[in-house]
């Protein structure tokens, strides 16, 4: 049980780590990078849930394709420096009432936050390993295919909107 | 490990990328940051599943992934179209209504 | 800590660190022996005598390469990002080996009763290893975009962006292949589709998937040689319009990093053929135990496919390229997948 909870915080540190260094970085394609790492902590959090097909499902779908597309637009609009400089005077949160404000209610947040979590109580109790991990991909398929039918298709609907609108709104207007 | 550790890792990972798209002035990295919150709430729902031994929490998470997919190929298709007009990622560059 | 050295020391673990060691040495040979091949197949192909004077027949020419690889000065163009520039050729590497972690290439042995029980000739056997085989293959796409944006130069860019485009749209009709075979196996376990491809029809004719799945085979043989970069679909590279394509800027080992995980891409991509299509370690003449000869004679089959290819067919264009993965493998893959999952569930093949 203790590699268990080794591997979590390994993994845990892996996507956290990852996602802080997107946030924090100036050239997006080291964000696009760190999100990747992000991402595979994320999918060895998913085999420690007993999830592989989500796990390997993460990796294909959003490594693998979305970050990739993410990585293509960066390198085709060449754009890896974030021009901050010129706009930063017109932007209302540098406005000193607005930052106070705001920095007051994160504080609140943030207290609120703190607060819930030092009362809630179920923090601590183990997952119910009595209970058998549905991690069986006929499983998921005959659910995915029966129960979920409706949204099933309906996803496929926005795939294809979405698809139609990509091409539509990146094509050049030739006037 | 308890569920209230992944819990926490799901919360933590949904400020940050809530944070990001707050501070960041870059149109990817706030594409990137609402990437982040979705996979904070992906993990949330794995956790439930395998907290009560259901298969919806992974099924959900099969949706969200197709969302983000749809998502994303909206998003950087509208950054492309922007970009062209004002070779800039800067959502502060885009404050006119027309041009 | 005596529990830990008991671990460690027992046959079963001794087992699996030499199979692990057996591939990833094995891999690193082929990635040699596929180089001496590589120039004997086009001298022979071109009636040439190919390379002879190192060592007989020339055979020590790989190890001279890699030495002359070795001695190389490492080259760096002064606007290029360094840590990219360094990290592009360990991802592609590093993706190429992990790529045959779930491929088993032999029956369960018990090394001739030195074990108490078999084990598996695969460094892991995964449940998903179909998938999980995709998803690292998908990974090798990084190493070369990165490599070619780090570089900081036109050939090197254009070639990246090549690539992930040509990826990308292979990817989807040979995940739609793989999809068929699993369907026809159902399961994902690279072992069990291996078993169920045992036995004959008729008494002669061997139960492989490529008698039932001809079109999958098809379509994965084209995506797999254009996941790999190979002739006729080598675009990242194309020497005549792109100098060298993403690694222009490379040079010693760097350079061999991206040439060995070109070559295990390569073995990777047909080794999973062989075992999905060709019936894997199942064979006549050769009892189970020993099933691996077959397993090698037919990957050995498949790499010279590959060369054949490469010195037979010229490269496509790159619209031409486009529209064959998109408006034909596509569709064709679509359409064998709804005609398979027709049979399956009616006819419950």
């Amino acid at each position: 049980m203790a590699s268990d909870a080794l591997l979590f915080y390994l993994f845990g540190g892996v996507t956290v780590l990852g996602a802080l260094a997107v946030v924090t970085q100036r050239n997006p394609v080291y964000s696009v990078l760190s999100i990747i790492a992000s991402f595979f902590g994320l999918a060895g959090l998913y085999v420690l849930l007993e999830a592989p097909f989500v796990a390997v499902a993460q990796i294909i779908i959003y490594a693998g394709a979305i970050m990739v597309l993410f990585l293509f637009t960066v390198m085709l609009l060449n754009a890896t420096r974030e021009d901050a400089a010129e706009w930063d005077r017109s932007h209302p949160l540098y406005r000193p009432f607005a930052v106070r404000v705001g920095g007051v209610l994160a504080v609140l947040l943030a207290l609120q936050l703190g607060w819930a979590l030092s009362r809630t109580s179920g923090l601590g109790v183990p997952i119910d390993l009595d209970r058998p991990a549905v991690s069986s991909v006929q499983e998921l398929g005959r659910v995915l295919f029966t129960d979920y039918m409706f949204a099933f298709e309906v996803t496929s609907i926005l795939i294809i909107a979405a698809m139609v609108g990509a091409v539509i709104l990146a094509r050049k207007r030739d006037e | 490990m308890p569920l209230g550790h992944y819990l926490v890792l799901s919360g933590l990972l949904f400020a940050i990328g809530t944070a990001g798209v707050f501070l960041r002035r870059n149109l990817i990295t706030l594409l990137l940051s609402v990437e982040l919150m979705l996979n904070a709430v992906n993990l949330a729902f794995v956790a439930f599943g395998r907290q009560w031994g259901a298969v919806d929490g992974q099924i959900i998470t099969f949706f969200v992934m197709t969302v983000a997919a749809a998502e994303a190929a909206v998003g950087l298709a509208l950054v492309i179209g922007l970009f062209r007009h004002r070779e800039s990622l800067n959502p502060e560059a885009f404050t006119s209504l027309k041009w | 800590m005596q529990g830990i050295i008991e671990i460690l020391t027992a046959p079963q673990t001794i087992a699996y660190a030499v199979i692990v060691g057996v591939v990833f040495m094995g891999l690193q040979i082929m990635a040699a022996v596929m180089v001496y091949a590589e120039r004997k197949v086009a001298a022979l192909m071109q009636q040439r005598y190919g390379p002879y004077l190192v060592g007989p027949k020339g055979l020590l020419q790989p190890i001279a390469d890699i030495l002359k690889l070795f001695f190389k000065e490492e080259l760096r163009p002064k606007a290029a990002d360094a840590f990219l520039f360094t990290l592009a050729p360990i991802i592609s590497v590093a993706a190429a080996y992990l790529a045959f972690a779930p491929v088993p290439f032999g029956a369960p042995t018990t090394f001739f009763g030195l074990l108490d029980e078999p084990i598996k000739l695969q460094v892991s056997d995964v449940n998903v290893a179909v998938l999980v085989i995709f998803a690292v293959a998908s990974m090798g796409v990084y190493g070369i975009v990165l490599a070619g944006w780090a570089s900081n130069s036109k050939y090197s860019l254009l070639g990246g962006l090549r690539s992930s485009a040509q990826m990308i749209s292979y990817e989807l009709a040979y995940g739609m292949s793989l999809a068929t075979v699993v369907m026809m196996a159902g399961s994902m376990s690279l072992t069990e589709m291996v078993d169920q491809q045992s036995g004959y029809w008729f008494g002669f004719i061997p139960k492989w998937y490529i008698f039932l799945q001809p079109v999958a085979f098809f379509v994965f043989a084209c995506a797999g040689v254009a996941e790999t970069n190979r002739a006729p679909f080598d675009f990242p590279e194309a020497e005549q319009e792109l100098v060298a394509g993403y690694h222009t800027e490379y040079s010693s080992m760097r350079f061999a990093m991206f040439f060995m995980a070109e070559y295990i891409n390569m073995v990777t991509v047909s080794a999973v053929a062989v075992n999905l299509f060709l019936g894997g370690w199942h064979g006549p003449f050769v009892p189970a135990t020993y099933g691996w000869i077959w397993f090698v004679i037919k990957l050995a089959f498949l790499l010279f496919v590959y060369l054949w290819l490469r010195w037979t067919l010229p490269r496509f264009r790159y619209d031409q390229l486009m529209s064959f993965g998109w408006k034909v493998l596509l569709p064709l893959a679509t359409i064998n997948l709804l005609v398979t999952a027709a049979g399956v569930l009616y006819f419950g093949l």
